[in-house]
């Protein structure tokens, strides 16, 4: 297997400008961000936190220092308030089984909408095995949840309701304020948590502002590492801790902590926040260039989401009908061109994307469905790279397509 | 279910960017369609059968991945020339799997959807004859039997999204 895909990577020699729009899926870490980590490796804070000598003092500080820095950016009150998990996978399995263990003497019924992230739909699956119910907002065909449905669906057995700020694939903005206001006008007790993965540097997000109890953050989203991530819990919340082990300095997550991952973490926040409305402002004005381009240069092309200024500003999703997914992706690889599709194929599972559903997207239309996000470090040059590839690639798939897989 | 990355072979990476027999066929004598656009994976299959049950020209389009792609090329250079029998007896999807060098698992279908394309092909040419060969079970075989399950899950699935939509 591995021989097969050392094949596939020889395919790809002589590529002489790469495009890497995939960061929904993963990113390239800056090397000022490792820059930042290395010497956390081996030459300060390596000891362990909770420890009394010099390294574990060191790493001590280091890791609260970190903490004060994203409780900042969240505009979180205290750093207690943090907490690092490794990835946002984990904190929202944190924040989901946590809050629905601790409180389940208030009741047992979850809300969510029909477009929350896997790690927040499956972990209410799982829930369901310890008595607990959930209910799926649905959402209309920009993605935005109705309210009127969320209202009529929270009573008094509700624990806890789960909205993403900002949907991963489509890059919806949600009005997470108002529907906290919702859930909370209904049921006081309920909890609120939102999967900020997608919010987090990229538009103004306040917890405290949104009056949420839980929300998460994820490193790689925004340029950092792998591997790291963070929960806010508003304080007074509880929640159980879901894993058992040592406790360290973080009552929520057992084992040693990653100091050089939260320093990461903490860098690559830093230069979200710095220049952050030229960041996004940069952002913006690439996905612009790239879905207007696509537009102008392609026909039977559909935008997935939100338009305007409810619209992340690196998200663009789009639909090419008659082309599928997954052979579009490996024909732009082949290009130096990578992003990820939501093809039934593309994901390797029986069905598509269930956020491109749930919009009302056909599933042939999500079958041709390419997601790309643009970061602070893509040029216009790269843009334009896209954009001269990208019809040669959608134009062949259609050619081999022909008239079948027309619905 | 673990997710790795799809290992396709060089075999079917060369199929995908060059595939053989692409496109439509004028003189087609018999079409035949497999799969489902909402499965994101169908083939058509374009004949032309001579007096002799004797595949003289064949050609295909595909909707689906590279080893939809891949697979489908690959039934065509496998099966021309050939007659309908040898075509029926002797093209099973381990053996298409085989001549693209393997696929992963979860890209089995895609091999399999192309020979039930292939079995429909020439049932539907004795079918517009009036009379079929012997050799022709009554009974589906395995790969036209997979070729209709994945067409009735897209079925399902199209339904429930409608059903969904009423809601």
């Amino acid at each position: 297997m591995v021989e097969n895909v050392r094949d596939l990577l020889k395919a790809h020699e002589g590529i002489k400008r790469e495009v890497y729009l995939d960061n929904e899926n993963s990113t390239m870490v800056p090397q000022e961000v490792v820059d930042t980590m290395l010497p956390y490796y081996n030459q300060q804070a390596y000891g362990n936190p909770t420890l009394t000598h010099k390294p574990g003092w060191e790493a001590f500080e280091t890791i609260m220092e970190s903490a004060q820095k994203i409780s900042k950016f969240m505009g979180a009150k205290i750093l207690e308030e943090i907490t690092f998990t490794p990835g946002a996978t984990e904190a929202n399995n944190l924040a989901l089984m946590g809050a629905a263990f601790a409180n389940k003497h208030k009741g047992k019924k979850i809300v969510i909408s029909e477009i929350e992230p896997i790690n927040v739909l499956h972990v209410t699956e799982l829930l369901q095995k310890f008595g607990f119910t959930t209910t799926k907002i649905p959402v209309d065909n920009e993605g935005f949840l109705d309210l009127e449905k969320l209202k009529k669906a929270v009573d008094k057995e509700t624990a806890l309701a789960s909205i993403a700020t900002i949907n991963n694939e489509i890059g919806t903005i949600q009005p997470v304020k108002e529907a906290v206001e919702i859930v909370k006008g209904k049921n006081p007790d309920a909890l609120f948590h939102t999967d900020a993965s997608d919010a987090y540097g990229r538009i103004l997000f306040n917890v405290q502002d949104l009056k949420v109890d839980l929300a998460t953050v994820s490193s790689y989203k925004i340029l950092g590492p792998r591997g790291i991530g963070a929960l806010y819990v508003k304080e007074g919340v509880n929640v159980d801790k879901i894993l058992e082990g040592q406790i360290g300095t973080q009552k929520l997550w057992p084992g040693v902590e990653n100091t050089p991952l939260i320093v990461g973490l903490t860098k690559a926040s830093e230069l979200a926040f710095e220049d952050f409305e030229a960041n996004i402002g940069h952002m913006r004005m690439l996905r612009d260039k790239l879905v207007d381009g696509i537009f102008a240069k392609l026909t039977d092309v559909k935008l997935n989401g939100a338009k305007g200024d409810k619209r992340a500003p690196d998200n663009a999703n789009i639909s090419f009908l008659r082309c599928e997914g997954e052979a579009l992706t490996i024909e732009l690889s082949l290009t130096g061109v990578y992003l990820s599709s939501g093809s039934a194929c593309s994901r390797r599972l029986l069905q598509p994307s269930h956020v491109l559903v749930a919009i009302g997207r056909r599933f042939s239309e999500a079958h041709g469905s390419i997601l790309m996000k643009t970061t602070r470090y893509h040029t216009e040059e790269d843009i334009t790279r896209v954009l001269e590839v990208l019809p040669i690639a959608v134009n062949r798939i259609r050619g081999i397509v022909g008239s079948t897989g027309v619905d | 279910m673990s997710r790795v990355p799809l290992p396709y072979t060089q075999k079917v990476l060369d199929l995908f960017r060059n595939p053989k027999n692409l496109g439509k066929l004028e003189d087609a004598n018999v079409i035949s369609v497999a799969g489902n656009p909402a499965c994101g994976d169908m083939i058509t299959f374009y004949i032309k059968i001579n007096d002799r049950a004797v595949i003289e020209k064949i050609s295909f389009e595909s909707y689906g991945c590279a080893a939809n792609i891949a697979t489908a090329s690959i039934v065509t250079e496998m099966i021309k020339g050939l007659s309908l029998e040898s075509a029926w007896k002797d093209v099973s999807w381990k053996k298409v799997t085989e001549e693209v060098g393997g696929l992963p698992s979860v890209k089995f279908h895609c091999g399999i959807l192309a020979v039930g394309a292939v079995k429909r092909a020439i049932r539907k040419y004795y079918e517009q004859k009036g009379s079929a060969p012997s050799w022709i079970p009554k009974e589906l075989t395995f790969e036209e039997k997979q070729a209709l399950e994945e067409e009735e899950l897209a079925e399902k699935l199209s339904k429930r999204l409608k059903a969904t939509e009423e809601k």
